[in-house]
């Protein structure tokens, strides 16, 4: 895994109390991970702030999965 | 008995009668207190009352810039806003024939519209913080309604139904958001009633005299207190029993 998923993955893990192997890339925050619609608000200013990137509602919206984080990250550092 | 040592807290409203009694009972309490008004004098006035821990932040709560630079220059000021007090208000009278758009708008603008976006703009670094508190002073007509009030009214209780809604959403991450709702408060802006029109009033409430300020204060801080925990979404009426709602 590449430094911005084990970033990711790390946040992940700490915000969602979940356990390490559960978050893979195709996981989905909600469906797989037990987040509420206010954690995923969460865990986008997590991302955010760790990354020193705006994510803008819109693009908000479309992260649903680990994998979807990850890659809009890579295209927004 | 209740101790806001290393909080802060953003008052608006502070230069009027009942705002600036909440920061001077917030800061009692032991809390840093941003007091925000659209006259800088009188914020100024309080602030040196207040000595240490005050600080003055001026804002325009009808202009939408000005909302959105408060809790910015609050944050640059005290580090923080752990609680934050939606106090402004103005009224626009009017017969509800004769009510001009511009009456509404600038009612709804200032005493509904200001109070969402600042309420919006401090949820980040109380969810961060899990801890918050939200006291929105609303009032009683927002309850009962009154003649001539329809834009305040409307406000009030559109203040009233937001906060239950927001309460729902961060009730999890520590945050609680309630309200205020004054009666007859005795403040610079009653002072103008005539003997006469004071005397009507008095009859519609039981306690049989209008409220002070610090009243008001008393249940604002009550609400923002580590006590207060488990209150949110209430709405807290302090009116003498004029509206036993």
């Amino acid at each position: 895994m590449s430094d911005i998923a084990d970033r990711v993955k790390k946040i992940v893990v700490e915000h969602l109390g979940v356990d390490e192997d559960k978050v893979v890339e195709t996981a989905s925050f909600i469906d797989d991970l037990g987040a509420d619609s206010l954690d995923t608000v969460e865990l986008v200013m997590a991302f955010e702030e760790e990354f020193g990137i705006e994510i803008p509602d819109d693009a908000a919206e479309t992260i649903q999965t680990v994998g979807d984080a990850v890659t809009f990250i890579k295209g927004a550092v | 008995m209740f101790d806001l040592t290393g909080k802060t807290a953003l008052v608006t409203g502070a230069s009027g009668g009942i705002g600036g009694a909440i920061a001077e009972a917030l800061h009692a309490a032991g809390a840093t207190v941003a007091l925000s008004g659209t006259r800088e004098a009188p914020l100024r006035d309080l602030a040196e009352k207040l000595g240490e821990r005050a600080h003055v932040v001026t804002a325009n709560l009808g202009d939408a810039e000005s909302v959105l630079a408060l809790p910015k220059a609050a944050v640059e000021a005290m580090g923080s806003i752990d609680i934050l007090v939606n106090n402004a208000g103005i009224t626009r009278d009017n017969l509800f024939m004769r009510m001009s758009d511009d009456e509404w708008a600038q009612v709804l603008d200032v005493n509904l519209t200001s109070t969402f976006k600042l309420s919006r703009a401090v949820l980040r670094g109380m969810m961060k913080a899990r801890w918050g508190r939200i006291v929105n002073i609303t009032s009683v007509v927002g309850a009962t309604g009154n003649p001539g009030q329809g834009n305040y009214a409307a406000a009030k209780a559109g203040v009233v139904g937001m906060s239950k809604s927001l309460a729902y959403e961060v009730a999890s991450r520590g945050i609680t958001v309630n309200c205020v709702a004054p009666g007859f408060i005795a403040t610079a802006m009653t002072d103008k009633l005539t003997e006469d029109q004071k005397g009507k009033i008095l009859t519609q409430i039981p306690a049989g005299r209008m409220g002070g300020p610090e009243e008001i204060a008393a249940a604002v801080l009550y609400l923002a207190s580590p006590e207060a925990g488990y209150v949110t979404g209430a709405t807290l009426h302090v009116n003498g029993g004029m509206a036993m709602v």
